[in-house]
């Protein structure tokens, strides 16, 4: 697996595929990210970096009979609360409203019903639109999306909102703010464990036990009198900083299980503890996670000192050094403009690999699979 | 993103968890106003009023019981699992229960039978605790161990390729000072990550007292004796350490050590930085040197001789000597201390009154390859000079650049000469300052005649006679004995074992007290 992730890593995928990207009306996308540009910043930006690098690369093609996969641009998760926070409930009405178009000013929606489509849904639970896993997994995938392929930050095994064939993505980090906070490398590192961020949710989870399901409440508990611990919840100017002189830096999850930090680590050379049962990582066919992070059951957070401290130093070193590698820090970025390996070329590889698409994807006329009334009540309702 | 869109997704999920239709409004302007969730809501104040009173959250066992036989809830774990979660969440949190947010999540968790083979569970979960929370200390022994080796690794990798041994070139002589001063720079040498040949070449003979103070330093060291006695005078030291510093270059030549060659006095201070820095030198380094010109006089301190000079001109008058450089960031002359102010005020025999005064460049401020010392290497360049040849008039030799035909080869080293890598200092005692040899105070005392003037300004004056020195000292013993008595007495009742302790840390002093 090792040889061949780092040959797939730096597979280019120029002249394997061609994707065609639908012109939506502007409502769709320039003037939702028009109307708060803060969807540019934050952690989901990667549906709007995707679009704008399609529209240059050189994979587009103009002429949509040749294309192998159809894109449509559709920003479902800019809708902001004043705390930057995306709201959910429009977006299934807007995705519907969106593939209602593409269907009828296109054949090629009919043509497979949407097989040979992929969406960027960088929301919390990908395409089940919500914030709140009970309520995303009750919904599930929208019922529009079932053939289609999900880009996605989501992953989870055996879970309602990750297919089969999505894929995932990391979530977005800005690599010019990361650039800037870079130290020399021979800075020692003499942080042993990392961690910043909240273990407790007191605003919508009080009691402790439902956020991360008490994970990172247990990580507290255990270790917040430890010295080999550098963990708190304040927020330092000097973050980014830190990550590089710190040797492991903890990943846990939080409302949902992916995070920024596991990009924090692998651009900062600090080996991911991944603390999310049955997570699925970014690029999994590409990077070899477990050769590079950590993984420590939920269950066995109260011996996460032991864990750590009984890795052999050599398999620690071995880990620097993967981490190290270039490419690997690249896959994690979606820089503009685009550079070669980087997250936007490794989403391409991942559709390049599922080519050639199946014969049995093209309907027989008048075949119809999806259900377009299926689903809650409200998602019916125009957008 | 949970704060603002609680309200409505809280009634939401209160009306859907009692609704076996299952379909959900998902719009943001749902309101509503039948009567069943008005009841429910009155239910629901009912069951906070009665937590609040008992102290945890005894709704959700209620509803667990309730409900559990219900067809139509998806309740996913046995009673089991969240009694015990319960009892693990109780002994965490016992803090009185908001019941604002969600209900019990077991109930409503796991939708649908798509994710039955998933092992992870949506819902309230307890926060594991180990009983003994505090960290084992074989495990932080080895956590170390583990930061020790990436640090070694990050060395090896980003640090220098091939690092130079340090050949290290100290004067000395035993005097007073001599422990403190030495003991630094045998620190500052044991931090050096780098191999290290330490050159201690000591006046007046190699003596054991020498020896101990870095028997235990763990570094390479090679004592050497100069058989001639340090002077008594400023301008005699300064002569007697370049020879012995020339001695010691001769002991590298014959040695032929490779390395880098640099003179640590003792009394100097030496930051890291400038052992990573001098391992960049070619062939001849020049480094800037702070100057801490100092009196060891309390009255007149440079301080005033210093203001007098800040009204004058000269605003650059910096205590720096080094090499200066021009725009181009080549050597183009250096920087010498100005002793002009000093004048008539600088000290002239050890431990004097005055301002102890650098020479025009010091030794210290050179780094040399010790490639150039040799009789025989492969590219020495043309523009040195033969130590043999030189050495049979050494005197007046101010420092190395004796070595160089043509001085503008020396290479200047910390960003050119801006940055201050290693600090001079001359602090001394009198010639005639007594003090332990080796510092240890061994029983039983001598008689001791105290000096007419000590380097301790706050010495006790003198005494008439002897004796009541040496009984002065018993009785400080003794009354400290005494101190310690009084409060163990107190406890000698309870704790029998200590009654023998005292009485074995009376008996040395019953032995002086002999005396």
């Amino acid at each position: 697996m090792l040889c061949s992730a780092g040959d797939v890593l730096e597979d280019d995928p120029v002249g394997r595929l061609k994707v065609f990207v639908y012109e939506l009306p502007s409502k769709y996308n320039k003037k939702i990210l028009q109307k708060d540009p803060r969807c540019l910043t934050h952690m989901f930006a990667a549906e709007i970096y995707m679009h704008r690098f399609l529209l240059s690369s050189p994979v587009r093609t103009l002429n949509p009979e040749e294309a192998d996969w159809f894109y449509t641009p559709v920003y479902t998760t800019c809708d902001l609360t004043p705390n930057g926070l995306p709201l959910p409930f429009k977006s299934p009405r807007m995705m519907r409203s969106a593939i209602q178009l593409i269907s009828s000013n296109w054949p090629y929606w009919n043509r497979t019903e949407g097989a040979d489509h992929f969406f960027v849904v960088p929301h919390d639970f990908g395409a089940c639109f919500h914030y709140q896993e009970e309520k995303a997994i009750e919904r599930g995938i929208l019922p529009l999306l079932q053939r289609a392929t999900l880009v996605q930050t989501f992953g989870q095994q055996n879970h309602v909102c990750l297919k089969e064939s999505s894929i995932t993505i990391p979530p977005y980090a800005p690599p010019q703010k990361m650039q800037a906070h870079l130290i020399p490398e021979r800075t020692p590192r003499s942080i042993f464990v990392y961690f910043r961020g909240l273990f407790y949710d007191v605003g919508n989870d009080p009691e402790g036990g439902y956020y991360a399901r008490g994970a990172r409440a247990a990580v507290w508990e255990n270790f917040k009198d430890n010295p080999l611990f550098d963990i708190s919840t304040e927020h330092p100017t000097t973050y980014y900083e830190d990550m590089q002189r710190a040797v492991f830096c903890l990943c846990p999850l939080g409302w949902a299980p992916w995070s920024p930090r596991l990009v924090e680590a692998v651009i900062f050379g600090c080996i991911p503890v991944i603390i999310a049962d049955d997570i699925v990582l970014p690029f999994a066919d590409a990077i070899p996670w477990e050769e590079i992070g950590v993984f420590v059951a939920e269950k066995d957070v109260p011996n996460l000192d032991t864990i750590l401290t009984s890795i052999p130093s050599d398999l620690i070193l071995r880990k620097q050094r993967l981490l190290a590698n270039p490419s690997m820090k690249q896959a994690m970025l979606f820089p503009q403009p685009a550079q070669p390996g980087d997250a936007f070329h490794q989403v391409l590889n991942g559709l390049a690999r599922k080519l050639p698409h199946d014969k049995s994807i093209y309907l027989k006329s008048g075949e119809k699979i999806l259900n377009w009334t299926a689903g809650p009540v409200g998602d019916l309702k125009p957008w | 993103m949970k704060l603002s869109a609680l309200q409505q997704s809280y009634l939401n999920r209160r009306s859907n968890s009692f609704r076996s239709s299952g379909a959900l409004d998902s719009s943001s302007d749902s309101s509503i106003k039948s009567t069943s969730a008005i009841f429910w809501l009155v239910l629901h104040g009912l069951c906070c009023l009665i937590s609040l009173f008992l102290g945890f959250r005894f709704s959700r066992l209620v509803f667990l019981f309730l409900f559990s036989t219900s067809a139509t809830t998806n309740l996913y774990t046995s009673p089991f699992r969240t009694a015990s979660e319960l009892a693990q969440t109780l002994t965490v949190h016992s803090t009185p229960i908001r019941d604002l947010e969600f209900p019990p999540g077991n109930i409503t968790s796991m939708a649908g039978g798509s994710s039955g083979s998933s092992r992870v569970v949506v819902g309230r979960h307890g926060i594991r605790i180990r009983p003994w929370p505090h960290p084992n200390p074989v495990e932080v022994m080895r956590a170390h161990q583990i930061i020790e080796r990436v640090q070694k690794e990050q060395r090896l990798q980003f640090g220098l390729k091939n690092p130079r041994t340090v050949i290290v070139i100290t004067p000395t002589y035993v005097r007073t000072f001599q422990a403190l001063h030495l003991t630094g720079v045998m620190h500052s040498l044991m931090l050096v990550p780098y191999d290290l040949v330490w050159i201690v070449i000591e006046a007046g003979g190699a003596t054991n007292e020498t020896a101990s103070l870095f028997a235990k330093s763990g570094l390479r060291t090679i004592h050497i004796g100069f058989r001639q006695r340090m002077p008594n005078s400023w301008e005699g030291r300064h002569h007697l350490e370049a020879r012995m510093r020339l001695h010691a270059l001769r002991i590298v030549r014959e040695k032929k050590l490779d390395g880098i060659v640099m003179f640590a006095d003792d009394s100097n201070m030496h930051s890291m930085e400038l052992f990573d820095e001098i391992q960049n030198v070619r062939w001849v380094g020049a480094l800037s040197v702070g100057i801490l010109a100092h009196s060891s006089d309390a009255d007149e301190t440079s301080a005033s001789v210093i203001e007098k000079n800040e009204d004058e001109e000269n605003p650059e008058s910096l205590p720096v000597q080094g090499p200066a450089c021009n725009s181009s960031n080549h050597l183009a002359g250096w920087h010498t201390f100005n002793s002009l102010p000093y004048l008539g005020k600088s000290a002239t025999y050890i431990g004097d009154r005055g301002i102890v005064l650098p020479r025009k460049l010091e030794w210290a401020g050179f780094v040399l390859n010790s490639q150039l010392l040799w009789k025989d290497a492969e590219d020495k360049p043309e523009w040195v000079k033969d130590l043999d040849a030189l050495t049979h008039n050494d005197e007046d030799i101010e420092s190395p650049l004796f070595l160089l035909k043509d001085f503008s080869v020396v290479e200047p080293l910390g960003s050119c000469g801006r940055q201050i890598l290693l600090w001079w200092l001359r602090v001394e005692a009198r010639a005639d300052s007594k003090f332990p040899p080796g510092w240890i105070i061994d029983p039983p005392l001598e008689i001791t005649v105290p000096s007419k003037r000590t380097p301790w300004p706050d010495a006790p004056p003198e005494l008439p006679s002897t004796e009541k020195v040496v009984t002065g000292v018993q009785e400080q013993i003794v009354k400290h004995s005494s101190k310690t008595r009084t409060p163990r007495s107190k406890r000698t009742r309870s704790k029998r074992k200590r009654d023998t302790k005292i009485v074995d840390t009376r008996l040395p002093v019953r032995n002086s007290e002999q005396n």
